[in-house]
């Protein structure tokens, strides 16, 4: 123990020493709530902040990329959070079925959010909406209509691009296929999607703008506010905006395939009340303005304007779909996509 | 067999009797994670398992057996050709790329990617460039290599990675091997020969290390395979768990990975035999003359050096300096990067504190106790860094979340309140997952300092009557000193790049450089990161230059277990 013990103490006494003084102060006025996020940092803070201003509710965040069910399930009893924000229906049905959500019951959540957007038992709540749509290059693509159909169609041979149909974003899409069509039919128009890509799937939804600007496609699979975010805020990016053209692309019989960024009180929150506040703030019209404005999403609460960047894609038809027709499919989806492999 | 005789005290056995408990400490924490992803992993999952291993290991397996394969024969022609060329021949701007060469080691590997792709796209400098000379009017035009590939991912991680060769192989040249190829040079062997027969052979121990090390670092890598869309096994892992929620399927295709890691081990291991005749001269074993290279030679070997250097380092720096220019980093300074540089040191620090506490303990333990038990802990205790970071990470929360319900059900039991979770949800639990990540760098470091020390040292000290305490403080501690620095800087650096241990596990409100940098990432905007990605970057630089100039990696790495 002796080994280095005296220039190691002062070692880890100088570390102790800036960790505490970085640490958080959590005593705050209106108390805390604890919130894991996927809503990316960057986007969401400005949003907490003025929820914080009005408030005087401290909000925490752990934000990440993956693994925040799984983690709040591990902590168990004794975990921190309060508030799970996340993406996509499929893992808000995941972390309904870990067990790691619990009911709510809100006046205001029921009647500001329209039923298809939560859970008829009050597990989740939808905050806003994206559609996954597509990105066409404006000098090479003549139509402005098409459906996810048709993407399987050989005429597009060698014209798609997409990102990996593991993300999410796409998973919830073939998810959707399987819903309206059935496996069989969707494993056939995977086959055909994959046979008309024009390169192994990569990138995000913005590199997708980017090879079309390149020539690499014609075509490609995006979320409408990522072209929004391209063209308003990205000033590097804006000419990937400028080159494609957003078509609303919906099903043969129904309509443009939506997702939703929902809100979770977790099973064992220990600010419970403060938590609510801030599910029901989200709904409001302060946060839904900065959602559809600086995030270029769909309300889900009536009566606010859609930016108009997102307006001129046109009139959006949701597909009537439920939610949860797509987050049952998830994982056959998820198969799927090795068994034709479309990521190799 | 007993170190110490009778005239030792009884609290100098206290002392020995800690060293011993930390040996077991570091080996019960190397294990931990990996038992607890077993147990996960020996869940039923219905009939997933036969589809991962229909349609999604074979995959995995193959890109990640050509990706490794790629990086190895990369990294090895790169690393040994220059170590080989600097430490032979006498040649324009030698001594400055012997410093320049290692330093593509301070750059995490996903940050290299994201600069090469902006580079290397249709619409990045070079294919711009192309167009505008060649007259070609878009990018459908032409034929480009994509650097989203598995090719392109070689390329990246190779040119990141090959410093692990380099400063292996270079130690081994300079030292024993020089004295042999100075015997060759005299009898009149050609360089050429002189590379074949005597200097390649003599360096393989210290490259099979190299390589090793360079390969456990491509497969813990996921950042960088992701971007580049590379279908790995640690990106199966990821996308089983997260795609068909199955925390389950991920743990038993981690456990595969995890054979892989072994089989690395085992060739490392292999490479390595018949190290026997590797013994070190510390002084005076650099070779006395180069052979110069002049004219059109020395060009040629300047430029061969100054490639490696030029792709893994100055033109990943020059890309980051420029952002933070451009895009007014500086200028428009985000004062939470502040905060966020704190708490990477922070972290470091106390990561690294403890690291070396129980690398050097564990291994004194070694020498002082002399039991196969003890040794058999300090070779468990290195496992931990084959563990991938996320691998790490999945394993680890449910023990820490463990051993804080002990102490929930402890402090209630005396009528406490709850204590919560003091380890899962603090910044405990980062440190812990760096303590078992980097272990073996001190280990190793440990052992190659101690073995430097000659074990008459410690009979004399011991016939003069000194104890273990004294004998640690006078003799070891001093002698093991370079050790300790170099571990201690290596583990700092590595601690400050860690990304996908500290993404899963990090407490509410904390980020880390490089959780910081990753945030920008996944929004596709990397380069608004490029601040935070330089000051890694710039403290990576100081130890790498350290490590070099003691060129102790090198020896280190012999002394691995």
């Amino acid at each position: 123990m002796s080994i280095c013990a005296r220039p190691l103490a002062k070692l880890a006494l100088a570390g102790a020493a800036i960790v505490a003084t970085v640490a958080p102060v959590f005593a705050q006025t209106g108390g805390n709530v604890n919130v894991y996020t996927y809503r990316e940092r960057g986007l969401i803070q400005p949003i907490f902040d003025v929820f914080t201003k009005e408030t005087g509710i401290k909000v925490n965040v752990i934000s990440a990329g993956s693994g925040l069910e799984q983690r709040i399930k591990t902590e168990g009893a004794n975990s921190p959070a309060d508030v799970l924000l996340t993406v996509d229906i499929g893992r808000v049905q995941d972390a309904v079925r870990l067990g790691i959500t619990q009911q709510v019951k809100s006046d205001v959540l029921d009647k500001t959010i329209q039923p298809q957007y939560r859970d008829p038992a009050g597990h989740w709540y939808g905050i806003s909406l994206r559609s996954r749509v597509i990105y066409a290059s404006k000098e090479r693509v003549p139509q402005n209509a098409i459906t996810y159909e048709e993407l399987a169609d050989p005429k597009w041979k060698g014209k798609i691009c997409t990102r990996s149909g593991q993300y999410i974003y796409n998973n919830a899409l073939f998810a959707a296929f399987i819903a309206h069509h059935g496996e069989a039919k969707a494993e056939q128009w995977l086959k055909g999607l994959k046979a008309n890509l024009a390169q192994r799937p990569s990138g995000g939804d913005r590199e997708t703008a980017r090879d079309i600007l390149a020539g690499k496609c014609d075509l490609g699979i995006g979320n409408t506010y990522y072209w929004a975010l391209m063209l308003n805020k990205e000033a590097d990016r804006k000419p990937w905006a400028e080159a494609t053209k957003v078509i609303l692309s919906t099903f043969k019989d129904g309509g443009t395939h939506m997702n939703i960024a929902a809100a979770v009180l977790a099973r064992y929150a220990p600010n419970k009340s403060n938590a609510i506040k801030l599910m029901e703030w989200l709904v409001g019209e302060t946060a839904q303005h900065m959602h559809a404005d600086a995030n270029f999403e769909y309300p889900v609460r009536a009566g606010i304007a859609i930016n108009p960047t997102i307006a001129s894609y046109g009139t959006l038809k949701p597909d009537p779909l439920a939610l949860s027709a797509i987050a049952s499919n998830k994982a056959a989806a998820a198969n799927l996509v090795d068994k034709v492999g479309f990521d190799n | 067999m007993e170190r110490w005789p009778t005239r030792t005290s009884s609290n100098q056995w206290v002392l020995t009797g800690a060293t011993g408990a930390i040996a077991v400490l570091a080996a019960v924490l190397a294990i931990t994670p990996i038992v607890s992803l077993i147990v996960i992993a020996i869940a039923n999952t219905g009939d997933l398992w036969s589809h991962l291993a229909r349609y999604v290991l074979p995959v995995a397996m193959l890109h990640t057996v050509m990706l490794l394969a790629g990086v190895a024969a990369a990294t090895t022609v790169i690393g040994v050709g220059t170590a080989w060329a600097v430490s032979t021949f006498e040649f324009p701007g030698r001594r400055i790329l012997t410093w320049l060469l290692p330093l593509p080691l301070s750059f995490p590997t996903y940050i290299v990617a994201y600069v090469y792709v902006d580079l290397l796209d249709a619409f990045g400098p070079v294919q711009s460039a192309l167009r505008a000379i060649v007259g070609w009017r878009s990018a459908a035009d032409y034929w480009f290599p994509n650097v989203r590939s598995l090719g392109g991912a070689i390329f990246v991680v190779s040119f990141v990675l090959y410093p692990y060769v380099y400063l292996a192989a270079r130690a081994m040249f300079q030292t024993q091997a020089a004295q042999l190829a100075e015997a060759a040079r005299v009898l009149g062997a050609s360089p050429w020969r002189l590379a074949y027969e005597i200097t390649l052979p003599l360096a393989r121990p210290a490259i099979a290390v190299g390589l090793a090390l360079v390969l456990l670092e491509t497969l813990n890598d996921i950042g960088a395979s992701e971007y580049l869309g590379v279908p790995t096994l640690t990106l199966s892992i990821f996308a089983t768990w997260l795609n068909r929620g199955s925390l389950e399927g991920a743990a038993q295709l981690a456990c595969f990975m995890l054979l892989i890691v072994a089989l690395l081990i085992a060739l490392e291991r292999y490479g390595r035999r018949r190290r026997a005749f590797v013994a070190l001269t510390h002084q005076g074993a650099r070779l006395s003359s180069r052979i110069s290279l002049r004219g059109a030679m020395g060009f040629v070997a300047t430029l061969a050096c100054l490639v490696p250097v030029l792709l893994g380092f100055l033109i990943p720096i020059g890309f980051l300096v420029r952002e933070v220019i451009v895009r007014g980093l500086l200028i428009g300074f985000d004062t939470d990067l502040v905060r966020h540089a704190l708490t990477t040191a922070g972290l470091a620090v106390v990561a690294t504190a403890i690291v070396l506490l129980i690398g050097f303990s564990a291994v004194a333990a070694q020498r002082y106790l002399r039991k196969q038990a003890i040794a058999a802990c300090v070779n468990v205790g290195s496992i931990g860094y084959a563990i991938p970071g996320t691998v790490l990470a999945l394993g680890l929360m449910s023990p820490l979340v463990w051993v804080d319900e002990g102490i929930n059900a402890l402090a209630r039991l005396v009528g406490g309140p709850g204590t919560g979770l003091l380890l899962a949800g603090s910044m405990a639990a980062v440190i812990v997952a760096y303590v078992i990540r980097f272990l073996a760098i001190a280990i190793g470091f440990a052992q190659a300092g101690f073995a430097r020390i000659a074990i008459e040292f410690d009979d004399v000290a011991r016939m003069l009557g000194a104890g273990p305490n004294a004998l640690a403080r006078t003799i070891h501690l001093p002698l093991a000193r370079p050790a300790i620095w170099g571990a201690s800087l290596l583990i700092f650096v590595d601690c400050l790049k860690e990304l996908p241990a500290t993404l899963l596990l990090r407490p509410l409100n904390t980020e880390t450089l490089a959780t910081y940098i990753y945030q920008f990432a996944t929004r596709g905007n990397f380069e608004e990161g490029s601040l935070a990605a330089l000051i890694i970057v710039a403290v990576g630089i100081v130890p790498i230059m350290y490590i070099t100039r003691r060129a102790t990696l090198g020896s280190m790495m012999r002394n691995r277990p």
